[in-house]
């Protein structure tokens, strides 16, 4: 009644022993980008932690931005975030889809691609120029809300359109194929099984920019944010969309660099909620994303 | 065999990727109601030619389609509604694709398509399609489950479910049994024979004696022209026309 014997072979010992160091080294790079973000997400929170409350939230700022909350800067960020995605993603992901889906391969749509993709790596103050030019001088919308929203969506454009553009293209092309051979049209496949099948891709794609959005200084500063503004604190829509706002990147540059005096912990505070607002739209987006990834399948 | 008004008619039909030429102006036709083999190696364009029957190979970038494929007399090429051409002619891939939707909607998606809505209709095509497939017994029970969590045997008849839900009159099969099992194929060969007392088959195969079986003729195509087309009898019998037919068939292709 022996059990069956196995005696490693020393290429089995070697093979075991490359297993071993290619998970340790791959663990170690994975504890070498958690810590660092976790320190720096700890020291934020314990730097600013004495001024979180929740009339920090709810106040506008007050005594030259001194003391009182943040109310208005958060709203505005908010309003710029929202506006910003309503028009970039939408449009993104239509533009994605007719490049992946509709239009046939030739120099032009190559040209486009290759624009699509320069585009995403242009610096956000090249965009800044390019919203203070197009929106708020030439289109004479002046600076306002809606110009810095405009910005930032054209600034978030090109990676939805590349990132929709991936997600697209990762549906096996044997699909179209055997919905095209029943007759079923561009559209419909398109409708039908295409999106259905990308859409985790896609939101991926749209998530990934509420964070940039919400981050860039440059872009609003020189379309349509301000130092300074006090808002009403008890209406759901406190600004118009021709406006100027206060947003919470734009506060967190002016009380580093341009207030004197100010307490310590303020700075570490606006941090602290500006990260905590785009980690809340993440984690909608993507328990939403969980949703309709539950019902992928292949 | 074949009478003034054929289903399908070819001539000349030439058709290259690109720069590269695959089929050479290939001519034939099929009569109605009747069971076409096409058999010949790898390569040799058999995809490619039920590509151009049902206008798909549109959609591959670089194709050019010359000459003129008829289907009961009308030319393909100035059909205005390309979907309705598509939804006369059932199209069964070789390998099995289940539509990552249920094996309901797998069934009832062509239909729906064309503008089907209501309930009974759908589940009568749908039951009806999945018993000719030789799959209802296998998955009654479990419709709204997805098709691409079926077994790869049955994600193909599940396919051919789906290529009979538009009701076609034309069938193309492309090597669809590499991978049902022998009992399953013989089941889905006896629907074939009951379907053609009203559609015309286009039956791809690498298998002898499927072709036997079934065809009435049987065309081998090699390297994008036609060796010979002739009854099914003749080509696999001992005195095709052609001698590369007689060494294709018995195997002692060089
Ligand atoms: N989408 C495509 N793009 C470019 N070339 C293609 C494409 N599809 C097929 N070809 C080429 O066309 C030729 C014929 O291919 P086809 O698929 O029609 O052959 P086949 O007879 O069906 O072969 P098999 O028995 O292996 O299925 C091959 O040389 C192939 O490389
Ligand atoms: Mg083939």
């Amino acid at each position: 009644m022996n059990p069956p014997t196995f005696t490693a072979t020393p290429l089995v010992r070697r093979k075991l022993r490359q297993e071993r160091l290619a998970r340790a080294v791959l663990a170690g790079m994975v504890l070498a980008m958690v810590l660092p973000l976790a320190a720096i997400i700890a020291y934020l929170v314990v730097q600013g932690a004495p001024l979180i409350s929740w009339s920090f939230l709810t106040q506008n700022p007050s005594n030259g931005m001194r003391a009182g909350g943040i109310w208005s800067a958060l709203v505005g960020t908010i309003y710029l975030v929202v506006i910003a995605l309503l028009v970039s993603a939408p449009v993104g992901v239509l533009c994605a889809v007719y490049l992946n889906e509709y239009a046939r391969e030739n120099w032009f749509t190559r040209l486009i691609h290759l624009a699509v993709v320069n585009l995403a790596g242009v610096p956000s103050i090249v965009h800044a120029l390019f919203g203070l030019g197009a929106f708020v001088l030439f289109a004479g919308i002046g600076r306002s809300i809606l110009a810095a929203a405009l910005t930032l969506a054209i600034m978030t454009l090109p990676v939805v359109i590349a990132s929709t553009k991936e997600a697209l293209a990762a549906v096996p092309m044997s699909f179209r194929e055997a919905c095209w051979n029943v007759g079923a049209s561009r559209w419909q496949t398109i409708w039908k099984v295409v999106l259905p099948n990308s859409i985790s891709g896609i939101l991926t794609g749209v998530i990934l920019q509420v964070s940039r959005t919400a981050g860039e200084t440059a872009p609003i500063m020189f379309t349509g944010a301000v130092f300074l503004k006090k808002i009403h604190d008890d209406t759901l829509f406190p600004y118009a969309l021709t406006d100027q706002c206060m947003a919470l990147s734009m506060h967190l540059y002016t009380v580093t660099t341009q207030v004197t005096n100010a307490p310590e912990a303020l700075p570490y505070a606006i941090a602290v909620v500006l990260l905590g607002a785009v980690l809340l739209v993440n984690a909608a987006a993507i328990l939403l994303r969980g949703l309709l990834r539950s019902r992928k399948k292949w | 065999m074949v009478t003034p008004t054929p289903k399908i008619s070819v001539e000349n039909l030439r058709l290259s990727y690109g720069h590269k030429e695959v089929l050479h102006g290939v001519s034939f036709a099929i009569a109605p109601n009747e069971i076409l083999a096409v058999i010949g190696p790898a390569q040799s364009g058999k995809t490619s030619l039920l590509r151009c029957i049902n206008r798909t190979v549109e959609f591959t970038p670089g194709a050019v389609m010359s000459g003129t494929v008829r289907v009961d007399g009308e030319d393909l090429m100035r059909m205005a509604d390309v979907y309705g051409l598509r939804r006369r002619i059932g199209m069964v891939a070789p390998l099995p694709v289940g539509l990552p939707l249920t094996i309901y909607d797998n069934v009832a998606f062509a239909p729906r398509c064309a503008g089907l809505t209501a309930k009974a209709e759908l589940d009568a095509r749908v039951e009806t399609c999945l018993r000719q497939a030789a799959l209802w017994d296998e998955v009654k029970d479990r419709l709204d489950s997805l098709g691409t969590k079926l077994s790869g045997g049955q994600q193909q008849r599940l396919t051919i479910a789906r290529a009979l839900s538009h009701d076609p009159e034309i069938l193309c099969l492309d090597e669809f049994s590499i991978a049902i099992d022998p009992v399953t194929t013989m089941r889905i060969e006896d629907v074939l024979q009951e379907l053609r007392a009203h559609v015309t088959i286009v039956l791809v195969t690498n298998l002898t004696q499927q072709a036997r079986r079934l065809a009435d003729r049987t065309m081998f195509l090699w390297n994008g022209d036609i060796v010979e087309m002739a009854d099914t009898d003749v080509i696999f019998g001992d005195t095709p026309r052609d001698r590369r037919t007689f060494d294709y068939v018995n195997g002692v292709f060089g």
